[in-house]
C-alpha cells in the first residue's frame, strides 16, 4: 500500500462523466405508475417493462424462487447504479432509483452471487448520452467480475488467518498471512479508490499519520514476526480485518472503473512492486514481499489482457512489448517459487542485491511500455 | 536579447520543434561545426559587437555532429552525469533501434530540445515523452558522449554479431595495487558521459536516456561531478581538484590537433581489418578515486606540496615561480605525483584528462565521500593508462591519501556525420 492513497482511479471515473448518478432505495413507497415489475425466481427474472422515462424509476420486486435474491439496476460496465440485497425468498420489496436516459441492465442474483439473469433497461429522455464502445464496457464489466472473486476468494482466506490468530496458533498465522493477502493486492487500486478500507487494512507502520491506530494486515505481521506474541489486542485486530475486508466485498460492485482507471491501475500495480516490494519494505517483519510482488503483477496482467483487444487495434508495436515484458517478468518471478507446485515464494530476506537489481530491472522494463496502455486504448 | 524574448522563447521551449532557449546565432554554431569536426572546438556565439562571451556564458549548444563525438576536446563543462549501462535484451535489432532512439534524442537535448513530443501539452492519458526538469534552461554546452565497453563484446559478441569487432586496444584493465574496486561501481557493457555547464541539464540527459533505454539496457552505476579538474583550455585556470592543487596543467588542449591526433583519436591504421569501425574514436578509461579528504587535510604543507611535487598556491614545479613553466623532474622527490606521471618520465605517455570532483555525501563514519571521478580518452589503453597507472599504483606518493574504488573502460566511437547517423553505426552496420 502507500501512505497516502492515489485517487486516480476516483479522479479519472468521475471525469468520464457516466450518464446516471444517484442511486437510492426507499421501502415500501408504493406501485407508481413508472414502476417496473420484477418477478425474480431461481433461473429467471421477468421485467414488465423493457423502457422507462428518465427520472425516478421503481422497481416492484418480488422473490419467488427457493434462494434470497439480490437485485440491481447496471450502467453498461457493470457498476451498479442501485442495489437491493438479500431479498429472501417469497417476499417483496421496492427499489427506487434516479436514472438518467441511456442503455442499463436490470439484474437478478440467485443465491446472491454470480452473473445473475439480466434483462436490458433503456431510459428514455433528453440529455446527451454518452457514445460507448461496446468491447471496453465488456473489459470494464469483466474486470469488475475478476474484482469481485479476488475479493470473494479471499473472504475465506483472510477467516483462516483471523482463526489461526484467535487460536493463538503462531505457526498456522504466519502460514496464512501472505495467502490472505493475493486478491487484494491483484486488485489493490480498486481498494484504495474508496479511500476508507486502505489505510484501516494495508498501512504500514511507516504510512500511519498522526493520531491513527495502526490496525490490519501488517500491524498483525509484526506481531507475528516480529514480536512473535499474539495477545488480545491481536484477536481483536484480527476480526476487525475481517469485517474491513467484507466491506470491501461488499463494495467492490460500485467501484468506479473506466478503461482508462484500469490501465492506470495496471501500471499502478507495477509502481507499487516497484516502490515497495523491490525494496522489501512492504513485508519487511515476514519477508513475504515476492508473493505480494506476484499477486501485484497477476492483477496487472489481468487488466491488461482485458483491454488489449482495443489497445492492439491502436498500437500493435506496445502490445507485442507488453506481451513479452509480462512473459519475462513471469518467467524470472517463476525462479523465486519454493517449489514447482507451490504457491510458496523464497523468504525476500533471502534475495540478494543482484537478484533485487535484476528484478527491478524487469519491473521497469514493464511498467515504462505499460505507462502507455491509457493512451494506447482511448485513442 | 529581451526579457519578453527570452520568456517567449522558452515557452515554445516545449512545443513540437523547441529549444529550450533560442539559440541565439545558430549560424555561429554551425561555422564552428567545422572547427568541432576538426579539433573539436566548440561551437561559439556572440551576443553583441562589443563583447565576446564564452560559449559557457552564453549557455549555448555545442555541435552533435562531426568527425569525432563532441565531449572529449570540447572545452570541460563545469557538471558531470556519467552512466553505466548493461544490455539487456539478446535481441540486436532492438538494441540497434535503441541506439538510433538514443542518438535523435541526444540531438535534441544538446540542441537545448525537449525530447520527442515535449514535456506537456500531449494525450492526457500518456506520460510526457520528455520528463521537463529542463525546460527553460539553456542547451549549456551538453555533450552527450558514448562508448562501449569490453563485456558488450565478451556477453553479445555472439548474438550482436560483433564478437570479431573488438579492437585488440580495447582489453579488461588489470588488478592495480591498492585497488578496492567495488563491483557495483565498476565495469558496464555501455557508457554515456553526460557533461554541461548546468548539472540539470546533464541528469536531464541521463535520466532520460536511461528512460529511452528501459527494456533494451538498464543502468549499472552512475555518477554525478560537480568540478572538473581538468581543463582543454590552457588560457583559462587551471582547475583544482579537492586536495586543493590544480590539477592537468599540461593536459591537452582542445585546439592541440596535432596531439589530440597523435594521443587521442584512433588511427586508421590502429585498427585495421574488423575493427576499423574505430578509426576516429578514443578509449576512455573511467575510474572512481576516493580520497580520504580528512587524513589529507590534517598533512602538513610541507608534505602535501612534495607529494604533488608543485606548490599549492601557484602550482608551480618544485623550484620554479610559474605553474606552466617547465618543471624540472629531478627536484622533486622521487614519489612526487607529477615526476611520476610527467610524459618525460614515461617515454611520452600523453593521456587527455577530463575528471570530475564528486562528492556523494559522508560514509557512515561520517567521513565525506569525495575525491576524483577520473575520465581520460586516450589512442590506446595498453601504451596510455595502463603503464601509467602500473607505475603510479606502485610508487606515487598520493596513494596514501587516495583509493581506487570504481573502474571501466571503453571503446568510444568516431562522430555522428550528420542528421541521419546514429550511436554506433560504424559497430553495427553489417555491410560496412
Amino acid at each position: 500500500m502507500r501512505a497516502a492513497s492515489l485517487s486516480v482511479l476516483t479522479a479519472v471515473a468521475t471525469a468520464a462523466a457516466l450518464t446516471a448518478v444517484t442511486g437510492c432505495t426507499e421501502k415500501s413507497k408504493g406501485d407508481g405508475d413508472a414502476a417496473i415489475k420484477v418477478t425474480a425466481a431461481d433461473s429467471t427474472c421477468d421485467t414488465s417493462a423493457t423502457s422507462v422515462p428518465a427520472g425516478q424509476v421503481t422497481l416492484n420486486i418480488e422473490n419467488k424462487g427457493s434462494k434470497a435474491t439480490e437485485v440491481e439496476i447496471l450502467f453498461p460496465d457493470d457498476r451498479i447504479v442501485s442495489e437491493k440485497e438479500n431479498i429472501g425468498s417469497g417476499t417483496k420489496y421496492t427499489l427506487t432509483a434516479e436514472v438518467k436516459a441511456g442503455s442499463y441492465e436490470i439484474a437478478c442474483r440467485p443465491g446472491m452471487k454470480g452473473h445473475g439473469v439480466r434483462q436490458k433497461l433503456t431510459v428514455t429522455g433528453s440529455g446527451a448520452v454518452a457514445k460507448r464502445n461496446p468491447q471496453l464496457d465488456k473489459a470494464v464489466a469483466d474486470y469488475r467480475e475478476y474484482a469481485q472473486e479476488q475479493a470473494d476468494a479471499t473472504i475465506p482466506k483472510v477467516e483462516v488467518f483471523a482463526a489461526a490468530i484467535k487460536a493463538g496458533d503462531l505457526k498456522a498465522a504466519q502460514d496464512a498471512f501472505a495467502p490472505s493477502r493475493v486478491g487484494w493486492e491483484r486488485t489493490e487500486p480498486i481498494a484504495e479508490s474508496f479511500g476508507d478500507i486502505d489505510p484501516k487494512t494495508d498501512t504500514r507502520a511507516d504510512g500511519l499519520e498522526k493520531g491513527q491506530k495502526w490496525t490490519g494486515w501488517h500491524r498483525l505481521e509484526k506481531a507475528l514476526w516480529q514480536d512473535k506474541k499474539i495477545g488480545n489486542e491481536e484477536k481483536a485486530l484480527a476480526d476487525q480485518l475481517v469485517t474491513d475486508l467484507k466491506d470491501w466485498q461488499k463494495r467492490v460492485g460500485k467501484a468506479e472503473i473506466t478503461p482508462t482507471s484500469m490501465a492506470n491501475g495496471a501500471k499502478e500495480l507495477l509502481d507499487e512492486v516497484a516502490t515497495g516490494k523491490v525494496t522489501g519494505e512492504e513485508d519487511r517483519y515476514s519477508h513475504t514481499d515476492l508473493s505480494d510482488f506476484r499477486a501485484n503483477v497477476e492483477g496487472a496482467q489481468k487488466a491488461y489482457e482485458l483491454l488489449k483487444p482495443v489497445a492492439r487495434k491502436n498500437d500493435k508495436a506496445l502490445t507485442t512489448e507488453l506481451d513479452k515484458q509480462f512473459a519475462a517478468l513471469d518467467a524470472l518471478l517463476d525462479k523465486y517459487r519454493t517449489g514447482r507446485t507451490s504457491d510458496g515464494f523464497v523468504s525476500y530476506d533471502k534475495v540478494g542485491e543482484t537478484q533485487r537489481k535484476e528484478l527491478s530491472d524487469a519491473v521497469n522494463s514493464l511498467a515504462e511500455p505499460l505507462s502507455k496502455l491509457a493512451a494506447a486504448v482511448v485513442k | 536579447m529581451t526579457e519578453t524574448q527570452e520568456a517567449a522563447t522558452s515557452e515554445a521551449g516545449n512545443s513540437k520543434n523547441p529549444s529550450r532557449r533560442s539559440l541565439i546565432g545558430w549560424g555561429g554554431a554551425g561555422l564552428a561545426l567545422g572547427a568541432a569536426a576538426a579539433g573539436g572546438a566548440v561551437a561559439m556565439t556572440r551576443v553583441g559587437d562589443d563583447a565576446a562571451p564564452t560559449a559557457a556564458e552564453t549557455g549555448a549548444a555545442v555541435a552533435f555532429h562531426g568527425a569525432h563525438q563532441s565531449g572529449i576536446a570540447t572545452p570541460v563543462q563545469d557538471r558531470l552525469h556519467f552512466a553505466a549501462f548493461d544490455v539487456q535484451t539478446e535481441d540486436r535489432a532492438e538494441f540497434v533501434r535503441m541506439l538510433k532512439d538514443w542518438t535523435e534524442a541526444a540531438r535534441r537535448m544538446t540542441a537545448g530540445k525537449a525530447v520527442g513530443e515535449g514535456a506537456y501539452g500531449g494525450l492526457a492519458e500518456a506520460p510526457p515523452d520528455d520528463t521537463g526538469e529542463a525546460l527553460g534552461l539553456k542547451p549549456s554546452r551538453l555533450t552527450l558522449t558514448i562508448g562501449f565497453g569490453p563485456s558488450l563484446f565478451a556477453k553479445y559478441g555472439d548474438t550482436f554479431r560483433i564478437g570479431d569487432r573488438r579492437p585488440d586496444a580495447l582489453v579488461d584493465l588489470p588488478q592495480f595495487a591498492g585497488d578496492a574496486l567495488d563491483k557495483a561501481r565498476t565495469g558496464g557493457d555501455l557508457c554515456i558521459q553526460a557533461c554541461a555547464d548546468d548539472p540539470q541539464v546533464a541528469v536531464h540527459a541521463i535520466r532520460n536516456l536511461a528512460r529511452i533505454g528501459m527494456g533494451k539496457v538498464n543502468i549499472r552505476w552512475s555518477q554525478l561531478g560537480f568540478g572538473k579538474t581538468s581543463s582543454t583550455t590552457p588560457d583559462a585556470q587551471t582547475p583544482r581538484n579537492l586536495m586543493g592543487f590544480k590539477d592537468g596543467t599540461r593536459n591537452i588542449a582542445g585546439t592541440e590537433t596535432d596531439r589530440l591526433k597523435k594521443y587521442v583519436w584512433v588511427d586508421g591504421k590502429d585498427v585495421a581489418g574488423k575493427s576499423d569501425w574505430m578509426t576516429g574514436g578514443s578509449y576512455l578509461v573511467a575510474r572512481r578515486i576516493r580520497m580520504h579528504i580528512e587524513t589529507w587535510d590534517r598533512t602538513s604543507l610541507q608534505e602535501q606540496e612534495d607529494v604533488f611535487g608543485r606548490d599549492k598556491g601557484e602550482g608551480a614545479p618544485v623550484g620554479k615561480a610559474k605553474e606552466h613553466d617547465e618543471p624540472f623532474l629531478k627536484a622533486m622527490k622521487p614519489d612526487a605525483h607529477v615526476r611520476l606521471a610527467h610524459p618525460d618520465s614515461n617515454n611520452g605517455i600523453t593521456i587527455l584528462r577530463r575528471g570530475y570532483s564528486f562528492t556523494d555525501g559522508t560514509d557512515g563514519l561520517g567521513r565525506l565521500d569525495a575525491g576524483l571521478f577520473f575520465l581520460a580518452y586516450m589512442r590506446d589503453v595498453r601504451k596510455g593508462f595502463i603503464p601509467l597507472q602500473r607505475k603510479l599504483s606502485a610508487q606515487d606518493a598520493l596513494n596514501e591519501y587516495i583509493q581506487h574504488v570504481g573502474s571501466a573502460v571503453f571503446a568510444v566511437p568516431p562522430g555522428i556525420r550528420d542528421k541521419d547517423d546514429w550511436w554506433g553505426s560504424t559497430l553495427f552496420s553489417e555491410e560496412a
